[in-house]
């Protein structure tokens, strides 16, 4: 062990299990969550449109929470930074608004 | 007008934003992964809503669920054309293939995340083995979909007419049997685009596991690099949820 002066001196800390179980638990709420959203697929008749796909939008809105929440840290960074991510997309949602309506206003004048 | 000694004004150079402090509290690198992600979600986003449009300037199927065939004249439902295992032919499965893909990717999202959590802790060894993991979940979930392109480009057995007296089968960029031209193109836009961030995805995650395995990120004194590369992970995690909603479920 020649270079033994270059080795780090790294202190590893032992796992924090009550974290561990938390982003456990938040992986099982995305699976629950997950098997929903078939149970809706295919419970509920294509007939009901609107439940379907608003449910739909409801489960995916609560994955991508727990997503950027829990995963990716978010819930628990400071406030500006929280709001820096959050607010520039109501342009997806001003977005999304605009260019269905448009959508369906095209489909009728579609022969 | 207030009592002037009861009005607080912040003395000069004592608001976050004076300098000498980092009002984000996150470093340059990890503030910067936010951003771009951001930007990211706009480019996502305004691919699946493009989706939206047209789809929903095209004319919606009619009949009943059970008696719905392929045809030019309206939009598919997405559980008939993307209802094939593999090694099951002629099974009926629909959206069982997407459902556990999905699953492969949220497990990876845990892996990263746990692969994070152990960064803290300067744990190499754990960090070593959940971010081969998850190496392993993004290479899995890469060929999952190369077997759902291969399948949808090469189509069913019975395919369907486009032009009248003609049958043609699977799909390409100018038409496909399933639908109208659009259909295709767009499953080939937005599924393909997203697989080619879960593909610089495990670039990334290799990367990092390389340093982590050569001993880099010890010698730097921390981990965060595992936290920047997460938080692309994670992203590419969140738009497959959107992509599955949009593209499959509605």
């Amino acid at each position: 062990m020649a270079h033994i002066e270059d080795a780090p001196q790294v202190t590893v800390l032992p796992p924090d299990t009550t974290k561990i179980k938390k982003l456990w638990t938040v992986a099982g709420i995305l699976g629950l969550v997950t098997l929903l959203e078939f149970g809706v697929a295919f419970g509920v008749p294509h007939e009901m449109k609107d439940l379907r796909v608003w449910t739909f939008i409801l489960m995916t809105i609560v994955k991508a929470a727990y997503i950027v929440g829990e995963f990716m840290h978010l819930r628990y960074e400071v406030k500006v930074l929280l709001w820096s991510i959050l607010i520039p997309m109501v342009f997806v949602v001003w977005m999304l608004v605009a260019f269905v309506y448009e959508g369906m206003s095209i489909s009728d004048v579609r022969p | 007008m207030a009592n002037p000694s009861t009005v607080t004004v912040p003395a000069p150079g004592k608001s976050v934003w004076d300098g000498g402090v980092s009002p984000m509290n996150a470093s340059y690198g990890k503030l910067m992964m936010w951003f771009f992600l951001l930007s990211d979600a706009f480019t996502f986003s305004a691919l699946l809503i493009t989706y939206g449009l047209v789809r929903s300037s095209h004319h919606a199927y009619e009949g009943a669920v059970e008696a719905f065939k392929f045809s030019q004249a309206y939009w598919p439902i997405p559980e008939k054309v993307f209802a094939s295992i593999p090694f099951f032919h002629n099974v009926n499965a629909p959206l069982v293939f997407v459902g556990l893909m999905t699953f492969i990717l949220i497990m990876s999202s845990v892996t990263m995340v746990l692969a994070v959590e152990a960064g803290h802790r300067m744990d190499r060894r754990a960090v070593e083995k959940w971010m081969l993991w998850t190496i392993i979940g993004g290479l899995t979930f890469l060929s999952c979909q190369a077997w759902e392109w291969t399948h949808f480009i090469h189509g069913t057995h019975t395919g369907s007419a486009v032009a009248e007296g003609t049958t043609f089968f699977g799909a390409n960029l100018r038409m496909n049997q399933y639908g109208p031209p659009d259909f295709a193109a767009f499953f080939f836009f937005i599924t393909g685009f997203h697989g080619f961030h879960v593909f610089s995805g495990v670039l990334l995650n290799f990367l990092v596991f390389y340093n982590t395995v050569t001993g880099v990120y010890d010698r730097r004194g921390h981990y965060e690099m595992v936290e920047k590369v997460g938080l692309y992970w994670h992203f590419v995690d969140l738009v497959w949820v959107f992509v599955f909603t949009f593209f499959y479920l509605v």
